[in-house]
């Protein structure tokens, strides 16, 4: 082999070269390039189609067992007041937190987002969810006196939105009204449209269903006037959070809206601050008359007291409980979740187990992960006759039996569950056969349904065939001249079929067990419908989060449990049995 | 039929036969006696019933009427486990999820043999293959020569008297098989043990075999050793069926002893040697070997009948010369020479005059 290229190729102690002494490397993959292109042009589509319509929203579901940003968002001023507060101390928070959750309350409630933190912080807190469903609609009378001692000084002004515009409006403004309308739309739940968006949006006008007018994109068409925002700081926030949610909530103009009554007792503090009282007096803008007047009207009443206006409204709100609480999950992710799905839960001294009476999740985990292993071991031990025979029978009969396996697979998966209802409820098939043969007496009929059994054996009759399948498929492959070996050897039946042949067959029960292993620990339907309350799955479970009690971020930590469970038994199966040895077919 | 009795038979067939639908007959009448330390080679075609009277001597199949004995002990109704008879497999059936150590173990293991005396065992098979070093390999990590040595290897290594082999080499390329064929007749030889080998290549049940049965049809043709069975074919399938034939048929005019004349469809008129044929009228199938063809004056017996030929193709094949000729009709008469430096090389075309020993050309049953 003295050939020119041969030598070039390896007399050279550098990277093999292609003829034209490109790197043999780079000429391979650019010759396999058009290749590779065309094989993911074909893979594409359904690449997208499985990542838009199933691994992003499942990611999102992920998301939602860690995401809490529902404190921060309804109660922004109440967290930030709260980061001084130590809720080890048996103490209540300052004055300034009240303030401050009076001020996020109220317009939480106009927005009507009051009772889905209530909700929120109840999974943490059982009763805490009454507490902001009753404040939220008691927050228009708190320091009702003030509201009404202003309005009283001149009621024709003060009820007239022009007027109000006129004190506090004007061209200025522009970053505290967008911060309102930011704290505005993270209220609502809504996210800002960015240029993705907005081009999907613009081709959906050329095609004649525009979308709605993005809340961050809106044309407010008002602003705050320099002078009141310097005079007045509160009442102009307020203002601009009460303008902000007329237009875009409302569709409201807000020159014609008379503002609600946390602007007023926002202007009631302002009036009564000792900083601004003298330079109110001297103010000669727009409406000086009436607030001077209004002032005077304020002074005369006592200063409002936000701790005991919350504790008119609600008792409560003076428990310690409630404060650390709402302290203890305002981050913007939690493991609430995730120790609840534990049967824990975050204390102000760390993790700590829950109540007994509180306890569930372990226990459903558990029983979920037994169950499934008793039906994994059902099916392999019904399944492999079955596999064996239709490996080793003529194919014509073979055949006829693989249709008798598929059959299941043709009718729906409920008329199969509800059949195993009628099967072996107490005065059902089975029962009554029973009773017949004199196996068991008219008083002694067994429970079948409506627990554990009932579960194990609907489950293994609707996973048998994938257990089957693979099994038969593995099976197939094993030629009879093994077996026939093996007895010319001088092996016994068993021994040949326990030392020769089911070794062989070993990665059809890997993959048949991990096919029904991990259908059954996911399983729903059949669970809920005959494993009555001792025989349900943690399938069951979430599902009654999804959509009863609506703890999503519950039902998505006890899915990504369940989903890291499934992968660290893979990942068990896979270092001892091997997952090469799995096989699905030859 | 033949008679294939043997007073000391170590194996033996006795009017077996085997149905599998109970309509038809897939062996008819079997009657076969080996003697102990028998190289004998089932040859047939597929279908010819070999593999599935190896099948009931090895237990896998129980026949339909009959007795198969063993060392004169009918084992009709003894499971293939307790036969103790070594088998090798078509693919060799090495079990995959084991060793060749393992596999060559299993035997001696089922047999409760202690682990001393099995490592020695396995060690001397392995050796006696020229394996020694592949124990602690699986077989898939053998070649096909390799995995066909442990297969043998295996059915010898727990000292079966009996061994049969059921197309052993067929997977295996020209070469490979040749050299196993001397192999294992080799071990046999050596190990004194009785082998009913199944085969479909002829070549391959020649070289090996003390004794060739010809399968056809569920029945043996013939039983015979190679050199008979090539020379002297019984009847004109075993002719046919067994090495290169040329055939010309015809009818037998008269019969004098050792030695008939046939006239040929076409009326040409030959000697020839009477085999299946008994009286004059009889139509018969002539079967000649083509190295038995001459063509040259000074080899050519002067009394005997020549025939013209003409040649129609001229092959090189290296040791011999392959002439295709025309004859009495036929266009597939062929005459093979070897390749002497004084041989002569026919061109297409060519006229010549043909014939053979009357001894040679054997008249057969039509």
């Amino acid at each position: 082999m003295t050939d020119a290229t041969m030598d070039r190729g390896s007399a050279d102690s550098g990277p093999m070269r292609a003829a034209d002494g490109t790197p043999l490397k780079r000429s391979l993959a650019r010759s396999l390039r058009m290749q590779k292109i065309r094989a993911l042009a074909l893979v594409l589509p359904l690449l997208i189609f499985v990542l838009v319509t199933f691994l992003a929203p499942i990611f999102d579901m992920l998301f939602r067992s860690v995401e809490n940003r529902i404190v921060e968002d309804t109660l922004p001023a109440t967290v930030v007041a709260l980061q001084d507060w130590n809720p080890d101390q048996d103490e209540l928070p300052p004055e300034d937190v009240f303030r401050a959750v009076y001020f996020d309350l109220f317009l939480a409630a106009e927005a009507k987002k009051h009772t889905r933190l209530g909700t929120r912080l109840n999974y943490e807190m059982p009763g805490i969810s009454s507490l902001f469903r009753g404040s939220g609609r008691a927050m228009d009378d708190v320091a009702k006196d003030q509201v009404e001692a202003i309005e009283d000084t001149d009621k024709k002004a003060w009820r007239d939105g022009a007027f109000w515009y006129s004190i506090l409006g004007g061209d200025a403004g522009q970053a505290e009204i967008e911060e309102a309308r930011s704290r505005f739309i993270a209220l609502q739940g809504e996210s800002a449209r960015g240029p993705v968006g907005q081009s999907w949006c613009a081709v959906r006008g050329v095609l004649g269903a525009p979308c709605a007018v993005a809340p961050n994109r809106t044309d407010l068409k008002f602003g705050l006037s320099p002078e009141a925002m310097a005079l007045l700081p509160r009442t102009s926030r307020q203002y601009a959070e009460f303008g902000v949610f007329a237009v875009l909530e409302d569709g409201d103009v807000l020159q014609e809206e008379d503002p609600w009554e946390a602007v007023y007792v926002a202007m009631a503090l302002d009036l009564t601050d000792p900083a601004i009282a003298p330079r109110i007096a001297s103010y000669t803008g727009p409406g000086a008359e009436q607030l001077q007047a209004a002032a005077a009207a304020v002074a005369t009443l006592p200063a409002i007291n936000f701790k005991d206006a919350m504790a008119a409204v609600d008792e409560e709100w003076l428990d310690p409980e409630v404060w650390r609480t709402i302290k203890v999950n305002s981050g913007r992710y939690t493991s609430g979740y995730f120790l609840n799905a534990a049967d824990l839960k975050l204390g102000s001294d760390g993790v700590e187990v829950r109540p007994e009476n509180e306890r569930i999740y372990i226990m459903l985990f558990k029983r979920t992960l037994i169950m499934s292993l008793i039906i994994t071991g059902t099916c392999i031990v019904l399944g492999y006759p079955v596999a064996w025979l239709l490996a080793n029978l003529p194919s014509r009969r073979a055949n006829l039996m693989m249709i008798l396996v598929l059959l299941p697979f043709w009718t729906s998966l409920l008329v199969r569950t509800s059949a195993w209802k009628v099967m072996l409820q107490q005065h059902g098939v089975v029962n009554d056969t029973l009773v017949w043969l004199g196996i068991v007496g008219e008083t002694g009929r067994l429970a079948l349904i409506n627990n554990q059994t009932g579960t194990i054996i609907a489950m293994t009759h609707i996973l048998l065939p994938f257990m089957i399948l693979p099994l038969y498929s593995v099976m197939q492959t094993i030629p009879p001249s093994y077996l026939r070996a093996a007895k010319s050897l001088g092996a016994n039946d068993w021994t040949a079929f326990w030392r020769v042949y089911f070794p062989q067959s070993v990665p059809g029960i890997g993959a048949g067990s991990i096919l029904v292993f991990i259908l059954a620990i996911g399983y729903y339907i059949t669970p809920e419908l005959v494993g009555g309350t001792t025989g349900t799955f943690i399938s069951n479970r979430i599902a009654y989060h999804i959509s009863n009690s609506l703890n999503w971020g519950l039902a998505a930590a006890l899915g990504t449990i369940l989903l890291v469970a499934v992968l660290v038994l893979y990942w068990a199966y896979d270092r001892i049995v091997g997952i090469d040895n799995v096989k699905l077919g030859g | 039929m033949l008679d294939t009795r043997i007073d000391d038979a170590f194996v033996e067939f006795e009017h077996v036969q085997k149905s599998y639908d109970g309509e038809t007959l897939v062996v008819k009448d079997l009657n076969l006696s080996l003697p102990r330390g028998e190289f004998l080679t089932m040859l047939g075609p597929s279908g010819s019933g070999k593999t599935t009277c190896l099948m009931m001597l090895a237990g896998f199949e129980t026949a339909t009427f009959g007795d198969i004995r063993l060392g004169g002990v009918s084992i009709n109704n003894i499971p293939p486990h307790k036969r103790g008879i070594g088998m090798v497999f078509q693919n060799y059936a090495l079990f995959p999820h084991m060793t060749v150590a393992e596999n060559l173990a299993f035997p001696l293991e089922v047999r409760k043999m202690g682990k001393s005396e099995r490592d020695q065992k396995v060690k001397r098979a392995l050796d006696m293959v020229q394996m020694g070093k592949f124990g602690g390999r699986r077989p898939a990590q053998l070649s096909g020569g390799q995995q066909q040595r442990i297969a043998l290897a295996r059915a010898l290594v727990f000292e079966a008297e009996l061994v049969l082999m059921d197309e052993p080499l067929g997977a295996l390329d020209k070469q490979l098989r040749e050299h196993m064929q001397f192999e294992i007749k080799r071990i046999a030889d050596n190990l004194g043990i009785t082998v009913v080998y199944v085969t479909h290549d002829q070549t391959e049940a020649l070289t090996m075999s003390d004794r060739v049965a010809v399968f056809n049809d569920g029945r043996i043709q013939q039983l015979a050793p190679p050199d008979k069975l090539y020379e002297e074919p019984e009847n004109s399938f075993v002719a046919q069926f067994i090495g290169e034939n040329n055939t010309l048929e015809g009818v037998v005019k008269e019969i004098s002893g050792d030695r008939c004349v046939v006239q040929l469809d076409g009326g040409e008129v030959i000697d020839a040697k009477p085999v299946n044929v008994t009286k004059p009228g009889e139509r018969t199938k002539v079967s000649i070997r083509p190295e038995r063809v001459e063509f040259k004056a000074e080899r050519l017996s002067s009394e005997a009948h020549l025939l013209d030929a003409e040649v129609l193709e001229f092959i090189y094949m290296g040791d011999v010369f392959r002439t295709r000729l025309k004859v009495a009709g036929n266009e597939d008469f062929i005459m093979k020479c070897r390749n002497a430096p004084d041989q002569e090389r026919l061109t297409p075309g060519e006229k010549i005059r043909i014939g053979w020993l009357a001894e040679d050309c054997r008249a057969l049953d039509a």
